[in-house]
């Protein structure tokens, strides 16, 4: 991995350099305050009552006996939405409470607010509901064809894409198809749902605190239900414990705000487990069929196929899943000629919609599938094959749009493939069974196991699409000689509070930068989603920085009756071209007060036409995997040994940030690989809890090994690219492909469980 | 033998003793200690003992706090995170993990720190499947585990007296 | 509510018998899980993890017996003494849970709950286990095999009160196997224990996860016993198989969200081969 080296006069904490997380100290110590550990005075719990079932009528709701329950604040349904009753990102299609209809088991019904949580309980065993239950539409096939009516009044087809580009009548020589599948997986943030909202005196308005990923957004979602204005729902960010797109639609927003209101007290609500995998989106299950048409020699020439994403019962961000995954058909790959038909539907499974890699993991371990089909078929190794289709830029994407980032797709498979393998057999050197599939279960000995390498590679689209000016906005002020940073940006782990600070120090040369609360009492800084914060948000606190630093300099020069333009910071001093000034930032800052706001804006983009034709993306990053995985063939168990990634990252601003969203993506994708899946069987959840939802352990991660390549990205403000979602999604076709190495099956859906290992 | 009744019991918690009153029926020691205590650094994410970030020392041994009946560890020393170091002075193995950079969303955190505590008092050089197999009741999300294995290889290092 | 919490068996059994619908929590590893979903309501709480009888365990050279405190925990029985003396128990233990949950969990907690996946429950049916109780009718003793009467129930009567379990000290190899999706801490897909007792020329398999209670397989026993060469630790592969075959044959697994009774009924077949090679190294 590359380390930058800090020279002499370079201000400590800045650009490059492993800077440790401000926020660090707190988390280690448990005063660090997440979402779930604010209360107040006088706070009331909160509670929600749910569906039951997946499609049913209601028939008569009646809360007045949970009412009578001592101890009951409020009870409110949908008849207490005093604004608008939906909400949602792209469409608002999704009831705060259901009124007539219940489209997914979870939905939210009433919600009261008590003096305990026991108490909360009792309440809502005391509302009565009677419904009318209907035959749930589970099936995303049949949502398809058109043959159930309509289970919302949008309809059952959320978005219906197609990409038509180049030849259509080319076939062959060479074709291999499959269709795929992906089970629905979680995003499993450890840090659970909750809110604390606080009535203001004088019951016009609310101020919430809640782990989110965009306060912006569920400020206008919220005010708008709640009949308010803006600036009467005020959002702060509660510590969020982990997000990865569960946090990117309103869950629990809108109904602690409106018991606050109500009841005229602050209200907190808190989900457990259970009622979290109910109460967030997932990512969407998907089945894709792809058909590869190709020369002897491996390289593509046409691809086909058609993805058919289970939206669930409201329609959440599934259509730009949809173009996500459509849109990236042919992976990192040239290819002129396509036909891909993509379906995002509705059913009455649980709502699907942002998770990490964003529909790209769907359409990822259907392309890297193919590109090993592609290569038996041709007789060439798995990288060969993607090495002979390797993207280039000013390569053409199936969209017509070019792709005009850095590309360096061959150089990341050179690399990967070049990182060294594990140097122990099967069972390592001293046996222990804790390196062998099954670890403590002592099923397996290294006789049981076969080993297997398999590799992937993906390209995945940067921030938000067409046509959408998700920009970032940051305030900067110099106040006597200290950097203060305001930023509406939501830290949900990554570390962008860290950059932040990098981004001030380096610019302004004051090593000093304290971060403002975060809050909507700056402008939006979009979504924590789509690896855009460093490019976004980092850039908006660059702009600020650089605004703040200009006019110091312009105070400077006119202080020492010198040209602006001849000065500069270098390190933590200011210089002059002619080599006669040389003062520290911190001198010249005193007693100084600079108040700038920036707003970084990407270049615009468009929305696909009909053939699926335009420039809908804004930026590119791409990525390679190899797995090592050690199977015990005859019962179907996985050992992964280890991981290589080489990514594309542009710049390496904070190496060790990097290197965690690197090791914590690839955790993600091995968990979607082998393990996590949450089940649903005619619309009920079967697994919601942490007891069958398996996540990976520290017995399931086998060590990373790691280069990241580094090709300053020139559209970038920091030439930097977003890092967060490569890690996860072409690691995942990485393990299948050794999996499927090792064991010489298909394995066309994952999670791969046993059985399909070994039956 | 000790009687506790949900009016009124007592926990020596972090060396001090501490009345709690009214409680409910069933409160777990993770709850008593956030919402009766006001001890928000054990967290609760799956109140299963399948996660891990509840986790506390009873007795010296690293319990799940999610799954311990509060009312019955009465007479018993508990430790939570705040407990094993004043604000602003993290021990050792706090500031490994925020130099190691194991810590992201944090979440799991206190939990990993009690585990990690607790296993360097058992065993001061763990090998790396030691540690995994002995912190494997604690889930991060976030880290995918690399750098939290390297913060408690850096503290089995130091404390051995080990330089670089 | 109220939460006792006896230090000696006389008074947890006393506490016990004037209130013989009180919940008795041992390592609580399973019971407030229940509490915590609202599964069940606790009103009168006997603690047991803090009896110094239950808590303790005792070997008997003579008899070559272990008998094990009912609140001893699966951390203490992962390791030594354990490991030597009956280590398809110990295996099973290090198995069970989170470090966090061995801490806690207990043997007597295990048989408290009775699950079909208790970790815990193979062993102690291989190992025949002998169960003690104590309520206000006085002591008894019983065989798991009696004690196990069906998922997530056993023949402990209100008011009475597991107090430990004996299990012989046999020479001859033993072990555990368990399948999970999970390297570690996972419930049981299907789990097989085998206990030989090289003296009596005795082999026990027993089966956890794959049927209503841990099964025992009577046919696989005997063909092993009839066909193994204890001494020269030799079992021909023919042999091997057909008792591979009788284990399968004699799992009665179901389908469920962890699991399809196929692969169940598959893996008992090879873990119970894989056992029987470990113990049997020579063909």
């Amino acid at each position: 991995m590359t380390a930058t080296t800090v020279t002499a006069g370079t201000v400590r904490g800045g650009l490059g350099q492993s800077v440790v997380r401000p926020d660090g100290t707190a988390k280690v110590q448990g005063s660090f305050q997440f979402s779930s550990d604010y209360t107040a005075d006088d706070a009331l719990w909160g509670a929600t009552l749910r569906s039951p079932h997946p499609f049913a009528r209601i028939v008569r709701l009646d809360v007045s006996a949970a009412l009578r329950v001592p101890g009951v604040a409020a009870v409110i349904t949908a008849a207490d939405v005093p604004g608008v009753p939906t909400y949602g990102l792209i469409s608002q299609d999704q009831p705060v409470f259901a009124s007539d209809v219940v489209r997914f088991v979870g939905e939210p019904v009433a919600a009261v607010a008590a003096d305990h949580p026991a108490t909360c309980r009792q309440a809502l065993q005391a509302i009565v509901v009677e419904y009318e239950v209907l035959e749930p539409l589970t099936d995303p096939e049949r949502a398809v064809d058109g043959s159930v009516p309509p289970i919302h009044p949008d309809g059952n087809v959320i978005r219906h894409q197609r990409i038509v580009r180049g030849d259509q009548t080319i076939e062959g020589p060479v074709t291999v198809e499959g269709t795929y599948e992906l089970g629905r997986q979680d995003q499993a943030f450890l840090g659970l749902e909750a809110a604390l909202a606080v009535p203001d005196h004088d019951g016009g308005g609310v101020e919430l605190v809640v782990a989110t990923q965009w306060l912006h957004e569920d400020q206008k979602q919220i005010a708008a239900c709640l009949a308010l204005p803006a600036e009467k729902v005020r959002l702060a960010l509660g510590g969020v414990g982990g997000a990865f797109g569960a946090r990117e639609d309103i869950s629990l927003q809108v109904h602690t705000c409106l018991l606050a209101l109500r009841t005229g007290r602050p209200v907190r609500i808190a989900y457990d487990r259970h009622e979290s995998f109910l109460g967030h989106v997932h990512r969407h299950p998907c089945t894709v069929w792809m058909r590869h048409h190709a020369d002897h020699d491996g390289r593509i020439r046409r691809i086909e196929a058609r993805f058919v994403f289970d939206g669930g019962a409201y329609a959440s961000t599934s259509s730009a899943v949809l173009i996500n995954g459509i849109t990236h058909t042919q992976g990192p790959y040239a290819c002129e000629n396509a036909t891909v038909d993509g379906w995002a539907v509705r059913t009455n499974n649980l709502p699907s919609g942002a998770m990490r890699g964003f529909g790209v993991v769907q359409a990822c371990f259907a392309h890297e599938s193919q590109m090993d089909k592609l290569a038996a078929a041709c007789g060439l190794e798995p990288l060969e094959v993607r090495l002979r289709n390797a993207m280039h830029t000013g390569d053409r994407l199936i969209t017509g749009q070019v792709v005009e980032n850095v590309a360096p797709v061959e150089r990341i498979i050179h690399e990967v493939a070049a990182l060294p393998l594990p140097d122990e057999p099967v069972g390592g050197h001293d046996g222990d069974i804790l390196r062998l599939p099954g670890g403590v279960g002592r099923t397996t000995d290294a006789a049981h196991v076969r080993r297997g390498i398999g590799y992937a590679v993906s390209i995945k689209n940067l921030m938000y699409s067409e046509g959408f000016d998700d920009y970032s906005t940051a305030r900067v002020r110099l106040v006597d000689g200290t950097v203060h940073v305001k930023f509406a940006t939501v830290e949900v782990g990554q570390g962008f509070v860290t950059l932040a600070q990098q981004i001030a120090r380096t610019e302004l040369g004051i090593e000093d930068v304290v971060l403002d609360r975060i809050d909507t009492g700056v402008g939006s800084a979009g979504s924590t989603s789509a690896s855009r914060q460093t490019w976004m948000s980092g850039g908006a606190v660059l702009g600020a920085c650089r605004l703040v630093r200009d006019r110091l300099l312009a105070l400077v020069a006119d202080r020492e009756g010198m040209d602006a333009a001849a000065l500069t910071i270098d390190g933590a001093e200011i210089v002059d071209s002619g080599g006669l000034l040389r003062i520290p930032v911190a001198v010249a800052a005193a007693g100084v007060d600079i108040d700038e706001t920036f707003e970084h804006h990407h270049p615009a983009t468009e929305d696909l036409d009909e053939l699926g034709q335009g420039n809908c993306h804004t930026a590119f990053a791409f990525c390679a995997h190899r797995a090592v995985v050690d199977v015990d063939t005859e019962l179907g168990l996985v050992k992964v040994v280890q991981i290589a990634t080489s990514q594309d990252v542009g710049r390496v601003l904070n190496p060790l940030s990097v290197l965690g969203q690197v090791e914590g993506g690839i955790a993600q994708g091995l968990g979607l690989a082998v393990m996590e899946e949450l089940l649903q069987d005619g619309g009920i959840v079967k697994n919601p809890t942490f007891t069958d939802y398996l996540l990976p352990t520290f017995l399931d991660m086998p060590p990373v090994v790691v280069s990241l390549v580094e090709e300053p990205e020139p559209h970038s403000p920091l030439g930097a690219k977003g890092v967060g979602e490569p890690p996860t999604i072409s690691s995942t076709p990485a393990v299948v492909a050794a999996i499927r190495d090792a064991v010489g099956r298909e394995l066309p859906r994952v999670p791969v469980r046993p059985a399909d290992i070994c039956l | 033998m000790t009687e506790a009744t949900t009016e009124m019991y007592v926990l020596h918690v972090n060396g001090e003793t501490r009345e709690v009153r009214d409680a409910a029926p069933g409160e777990s020691l993770l709850f008593v200690l956030r919402e009766r205590l006001g001890l928000m650094g054990a967290k609760g994410a799956c109140e299963q003992g399948e996660c891990g970030s509840c986790s506390v020392l009873v007795d010296e041994s690293l319990v799940c706090s999610c799954l311990v009946l509060a009312a019955s560890a009465v007479g018993r020393r508990i430790v939570t995170v705040e407990g094993i170091a004043p604000p602003g002075a993290p021990t050792d193995v706090q500031q490994a993990f925020v130099d190691a950079g194991a810590v992201q969303c944090g979440f799991c955190t206190p939990g990993l720190v009690m585990a990690t505590h607790s296993l360097l008092e058992r065993v001061a050089e763990p090998t790396e499947l030691e540690i995994r197999e002995e912190l494997s009741g604690n889930i991060c999300r976030c880290t995918g585990y690399g750098r939290i294995i390297d913060a408690v290889q850096r503290v089995a290092v130091a404390r051995r007296g080990g330089g670089a | 509510m109220s939460v006792l919490v006896p230090t000696s068996l006389d008074a947890a059994r006393d506490a016990l018998s004037a209130n013989p619908s009180a919940t008795v929590l041992a390592g609580g590893t399973d019971l407030m899980v229940e509490v915590n979903e609202r599964r069940r309501e606790v009103v009168d709480v006997i603690a047991v993890d803090r009896v110094a009888e239950l808590r303790a365990w005792s070997h008997d050279p003579v008899s070559r017996t272990l008998t094990i405190g009912a609140a001893v925990t699966w951390s203490e029985i992962e390791d030594a003494p354990f490991l030597a003396w009956v280590p398809s128990l110990a295996q099973a233990a290090r198995t069970v849970g989170s470090p966090q949950i061995r801490h806690a969990g207990t043997i007597g907690g295990n048989l408290g709950t009775c699950s079909p996946a208790g970790d815990g429950l193979p062993p102690l049916s291989a190992l025949e286990a002998v169960v003690h109780l104590t309520g206000p009718g006085g002591e008894r003793s019983l065989p798991f095999a009696e004690f196990m009467t069906g998922p997530k129930r056993n023949a402990r009567a209100a008011g009475e009160l597991i107090t430990a379990v004996t299990v012989p000290v046999l020479r001859g190899p033993q072990g555990y196997a368990k399948v999970g999706v999970r390297n570690a801490m996972v419930i049981a897909t299907a789990g097989v224990a085998l206990v030989c007792d090289a003296d009596a020329g005795g082999v026990r398999l027993a089966l956890g996860s794959v049927g209503p209670v841990i099964l025992r397989c009577p046919e696989a026993e005997a063909i092993v016993a009839a066909e193994a060469d204890f001494a020269a630790g030799r079992l021909a592969e023919p042999a091997l198989r057909a008792a591979a075959e009788a284990a399968r044959a004699a799992a009665r697994p179901i389908d469920d969200h962890r699991s399809t009774a196929a692969y169940r009924r598959h893996a008992v077949g090879v873990l119970t081969a894989r056992l029987l090679r470990r113990a049997f190294p020579h063909d």
